[in-house]
Parts: C-alpha cells; structure tokens; sequence
C-alpha cells in the first residue's frame, strides 16, 4: 500500500520539477531574444548588490511597513522551505519526519517553522487588507486591472493556504503523537499548533490520521502548483531578484550608454580622412535599427528586469509624471515589456523556434508614445526599485527608436534639435553671442 | 552693484601662454536664459573673489547634448559630444566646473567613453572646496536665520549621489535649513528633465513644477534653494502660480553664496 504512496510522490515530484524545468528553459530562451550587453565585469560589486539588496533586502525597507512584513515572508519561505527536504525524503521512502534523529536540534527547526509560519500568515493577511481593504493608492492603480491584481491575490491566497495546512499537518501529528500512534514518534515542538491540536479532541484516530495525510499531501501538492505557478506570475521575483541585482547597471544613475554605432557613424562624419565607401570592418555589427520598438531590441537585462518585476508599484507611486496625472506609469512599462516578451515567446513556440512577424510590437501596441514623452528622467522609478529594475532605460531606448528611425519627436523637440544643431544651444540664440553676458548690466 | 567680472577665456589664456586651473563650463541656460544669467554672473564673483584661475570657453561653447541624448537623438548628441571635447582636448582642459547638473552630468559620465576624460564638479562642490582650503570666507550676512529649503537637482541628486556639498554651503550662511518631506535620494523632480523642459507637459491633472513647489512651500521657506537653472525656472514659475512672489524667493546656491558677501 505504502509503496503506491511512494510511486505517486516520485511521480508527482517529476511532474512537478519537470514542468517547471520546462518554463525555466522558455524564460532562458526569451530573455535571450535582447540584444547583448556585457554586465560580466566588476564581479565583487556585483556580488555586493545581490547580498545587499536581494539577499539582505536593503531597499525593501525604505518604506518600512511593507518592508518589515516582507522580511518576515521572504524569511520565512526561505527558512520553512528546509521542511520541504524532510518532506520529499518522507514521501520519496515513506519515512515518517526522517530528520528527527536530529533531537533537540530538530526541535528548534520545527519550532521556529511553526512560529515563521504563523507570522507569515499574519503578514499575508496584512498584505491582502492593504490590497483589498485599505487599498493602498498604488495597489489600485489602473495598471493593475484585471489578471494583476487576481495574480497578485492569488499569490496571497496560495500562502495562507500553505501555511495553514502546514500547521493543520503539524497538530494533527502532535495529537497522533500524543496518544502514541504508529509511526508517529515523539518529535519537534509545536509552540504554535499546540493551541490547534485540541480540535482533534474526541475525534477518532484513524479520522485525525486521514486530516494529517491529507494536509500532508496537499501541502507539497501545494508547493508544487506554486512552485509551477511562478513562471505565469510576477511572483517570479523570488527567484530572479537574485539574477537581477547582480546583472544590474553599475554606473551611476545619470549615465545613459553611449550607442556604439552611432558613435562609429559620427566618427566617419567627422573624421575628414575617412573613407565613406570603405566597406565597414565588420558588417554584421551594423544594428538593424536604432532604439527600441520591440522586445527583440532591448538588451537582455531589460528583459530580465521585466520578468523579475514584482508590480509593487514603488516605482509608479515616486514618478513625478504619475503622480500629476500623465499617462506614464514606469510599472506599466515593465508589465507591458514582459507581456509582450511573452507573447513573442509563444509566437516562437507555434512556430517551429522561428519568430513570425505578427504585426504588432512593444511600441504602440503596449506602450504609446504619450507614457514615453511624460518621463523626466529623473531616476526616481529606478531609485525606489527594491530589485533595481531600470524602466528609465527602456524608455529612453524606445525615444531613440522614435527620434532616430521615426522622425517622431513631438514638435516642440523637433525645434530643440534643430536649435541644437544650427547654434549650438536649444533656443534660438546664435553661438557667436554666448559671452555677451560677461558684459551685460 | 559693480559688476567688475572678470573673465577670461580659454583662448585669451593660450593666446598668452597660460594655462587655467578650471574650465567653467557655463552651459546654454547660463549663457542665454536671462534668470540663469544671474547664477553665471554670482559665481563668475565668487571665483573672481576666491581668485580662482579659471577661463571660459565663450563662443566655442556649445550645447553638451544632454537634451538632445534624453529626447533620443543619439545622433545629434554625440556629434555635439565630440565637437565639445575636440575644443577641450585641444585646450588640454583637466578639471570642469559647472552650475548645470545636466552639463555636470553629461561632461561628467557620458564624455569619457567618447573621449573626453575630465574632473568634473558641479559649482556647490567647488564652493565647498574652496572654503576647505580657506580660499573663500562667507558669513550669513542677509541671510543669516533665514528660513531656506533646498531642492535637490535630479541630476546632481540621484543622478551622481551628490547631496550634502549644497546643503553644507546653506548651512554655512547661518541659516535655518529646512528640508521638505521630500528630498534627498526622494526628491520629487521639478518637471524638467530629460528634455521636458522645452516641450508642453502631456495631458495630466496637474504640472509637475507646482506639486514640487507646494512640497516646497509646506516648510514656509523666505528663500528656495537651487542648483540648476531649469529647477529654478519651474520653481520660480510655481511661485508665481501660487502668488507668492512677495515672500518667497528662488535663488541659486551660488547667488545665496554671492549676496551674502554682497559681491
């Protein structure tokens, strides 16, 4: 009998991780489609990022509320995931809490499972009254209509869930070990699900052994649909917050980069020796076109960024533009790129690995030119990331695709240019009467 | 006031075989805009006071580029990128110092990579220097009590993380700084960067300059500090929106700096 359990476990176990091997491999794939970048330099600093801001969470608690309630989520998924190893082990070979020849040892982890896992679920519930009760501005914003804000629901739904069976599993095993059942050993300390198990009270033991299988099996059921979940939500940010710090742009925030090619063209401009027929050195390093109008054109960390975007809305909630009622919405930006990076991804897997043209791209059918004029760059969106995610940088890549392959500044910035170019200066003001002010009253 | 300033340029100097320890870049708002003329002419005193070897570049100036690179035009930047540091590498040019945070920005991270390697200061850090090395002296004079916020430049704030130089020279007048509940890395932009300055705002419920000036008015200031000329700009228009003119002034830096002195 037992050994059907075992099979199924192992089975359901390769379901699970297999699946999940699967959309990892189509999140490597798409994230590849952006141009590349070399973010391989500078490792130490590289590092530094990571450990600070995604492990230590550094940026979280700048606003301290919802970063103190996500330490003890972030905390406690990493910490209680340790059961998860127990767990596996006892489905896999039908051991009953294998860990705890541990003793004591065991005792503590258990204990403070328990304890992590009640606070997590006091957390989760505070984040579902601020999204739903309270509704924090950011949290109700337009951009997060519809499949977000049921995704981000969901995400919380999930946990509570978890953690509940976690500790429905937990005094159940604490009641059967009490009245000395089976295998069910004397093990762990249950300073949370003490107050629980006296609801088995009175209940027949076989009944109370079916209620702890089956919190069991439905609590790494759980963790399996959730781990498998992460790929179609923005709570993929568990995982590629780690990638993302560490790949982020080093520079101050400031610098754009320089494009390459442009620099290559003005140099022919400018350098009278040049020859303009000469056959370029190499010609594939000739772009397809300046800017950004789809994914494709943006670089892999954009991208990963897009993915590794928690829609917290920090970003949206600092932009000046937002805030005084424009359309953009550095979030949306992100959401939008990721959206549509999916939707190129599954237009590759209908077609045999081959991207078919299907008409549509990241510009105007997801971002409008009106979110990309609104921006200031004034860096605050990429300051309030918790992940530093850049949306700054997506934008200014798509201004570049609209300026330099469109012509399509609005009008105002068509006259800058022009100014630029003709006196040197945005106005109209000529170059030969820049010092007069040295002389003027 | 006598305006004495004195001047030089870089071709003066090389004309007479020297060589200035500083470039002041001047930038196009400094040379044209006639409110931001004033901060040209404030420091110019300042370092004439400091005696500060420095030369400008006057009619070989000309735009950095930075708001042709942030409306897109890569094109047009870079090419006013290398005509600028062409000038300056000809004039073996090794330090910068600038009171625009966009020029500060842009001569400062995005020159190097095309060729233009320079120390680059925007004009509080200069300032402060110079009182380090006791090459100025400044006293709070009218502005000694005085109730002064400062509002942080995105490019010289977040942009390059520069926070304090400002904030210890207004400090140094004897004056009461007050901050705003936004400033510092959470300073709320003035509405002008990244080339909007130069363009109608898209649609929305409100501008940009007046939420800032409100957050700026929150802290019932007599003088609004800045250290940019298009933050001054914004800023001096949301005053004049909210009709406050009368007991709210906006003033760079370099001008509390300057007027405190009476230079």
């Amino acid at each position: 009998m037992n050994f059907l359990d075992n099979i199924f476990f192992a089975l359901l176990l390769a379901i699970g991780i297999g699946y999940f091997t699967i959309n990892v491999k189509k999140l490597i794939r798409n994230i590849n489609l952006g141009r590349d970048v070399n973010r391989s330099d500078n490792s130490s600093e590289r590092w530094k990022n990571m450990t600070m801001v995604a492990l230590g969470q550094s940026k979280m608690v700048k606003r301290p509320i919802a970063g103190f309630l996500h330490i003890i989520v972030y905390v406690g998924f990493v910490i209680i995931n340790i059961e998860v190893i127990e767990i596996i082990i006892d489905g896999l070979f039908g051991t009953h809490r294998v860990l705890s020849f541990m003793g004591v040892f065991y005792d503590i982890l258990i204990g403070s499972f328990e304890i992590l896992a009640f606070l997590v679920l006091v957390a989760v519930i505070v984040f579902w009254i601020r999204r739903n009760v309270t509704k924090l501005a950011r949290f109700t914003s337009s951009d997060l209509k519809g499949k977000p804000k049921n995704d981000a629901n969901y995400i919380l739904y999930f946990e509570m869930v978890l953690m509940s069976l976690f500790l429905l599993m937990n005094a159940a095993d604490l009641h059967l070990q009490n009245l000395g059942i089976g295998h069910y050993n004397q093990a762990g300390s249950f300073p949370i699900s003490q107050f629980i198990a006296p609801i088995f009270n009175g209940m027949s033991e076989s009944l109370v052994v079916v209620i702890e299988r089956i919190a069991w099996w439905l609590h790494i059921i759980g963790i399996l649909i959730f781990l498998n979940y992460l790929y179609f939500s923005k709570h993929l940010h568990i995982l590629l917050a780690f990638p993302n710090t560490y790949f982020a742009d080093l520079n101050a925030k400031g610098k754009l980069d320089n494009l390459e090619s442009v620099t290559n063209e003005v140099k022919l401009m400018m350098d009278p020796t040049a020859d303009p027929f000469a056959a370029p050195a190499n010609p594939d390093a000739v772009p397809a076109k300046f800017g950004a109008s789809d994914v494709q054109d943006l670089n892999w960390v954009q991208l990963l960024n897009a993915y590794s975007c928690t829609e917290c809305g920090r970003c949206t909630s600092s932009c000046p533009a937002n805030q005084t009622g424009k359309k953009l919405s550095p979030r949306k930006i992100m959401m939008d790129t990721r959206d549509r990076l999916e939707e190129v991804g599954k237009n590759i897997d209908l077609n045999k690995g081959v991207f078919v043209e299907d008409g549509k791209s990241l510009l105007n059918d997801y971002i409008t030119t009106e979110e990309l004029w609104a921006c200031t760059s004034c860096n605050a969106c990429v300051e309030e990331c918790p992940i530093n995610i850049s949306p700054l940088s997506i934008i200014i890549d798509m201004r570049r695709y609209l300026v330099m392959e469109q012509s399509a500044a609005p009008t105002e910035l068509n006259n800058v240019m022009t100014n630029i170019e003709n006196n040197g200066a945005p106005w109209q003001y000529n170059q030969m009467d820049r010092l007069n002010w040295a002389n003027e009253e | 006031m006598s305006e004495n300033l004195i001047v030089p340029t870089m071709a003066e100097m090389m004309a007479q075989g020297k060589q200035p320890d500083v470039l002041f870049w001047v930038g196009c708002a400094g040379s044209f805009d006639d409110r931001a003329k004033k901060i040209t002419k404030a420091f110019v005193k300042i370092l004439n006071r400091a005696n500060v070897s420095f030369a400008v570049l006057g009619t070989e100036e000309s735009c950095t580029g930075d708001p042709a690179k942030r409306a897109g035009n890569e094109f047009l930047f870079q090419m006013q990128a290398m005509t600028n540091i062409e000038v300056m590498n000809a004039y073996e040019v090794k330090r910068i110092v600038t009171a625009c945070p966009h020029c500060f920005n842009t001569l400062k991270n995005e020159y190097p990579e095309l060729g233009g390697k320079y120390e680059v200061l925007h004009h509080t850090e200069f300032i402060k220097a110079l009182l380090n090395e006791g090459k100025l002296a400044i006293e709070g004079g009218q502005f000694k009590g005085k109730r002064i916020t400062f509002h942080d430049p995105c490019y010289l704030g977040r942009a390059n993380n520069t926070y304090e130089a400002p904030r210890e020279l207004i400090q140094k007048l004897d004056a009461e700084l007050v901050e705003m509940k936004r400033s510092r890395a959470n300073g709320l932009c003035c509405g002008a960067g990244g080339a909007q300055m130069f363009k109608e705002p898209e649609k929305g419920n409100k501008d940009i300059n007046i939420e800032r000036t409100e957050d700026a008015l929150e802290t019932q200031p007599e003088i609004i500090a800045a250290g940019c000329p298009f933050c001054n700009t914004m800023l001096t228009d949301g005053i004049k929106h909210k009709e406050k003119e009368a007991s709210v002034k906006v003033l760079d830096v370099a001008e509390l700096i300057a007027n405190a002195q009476d230079l």
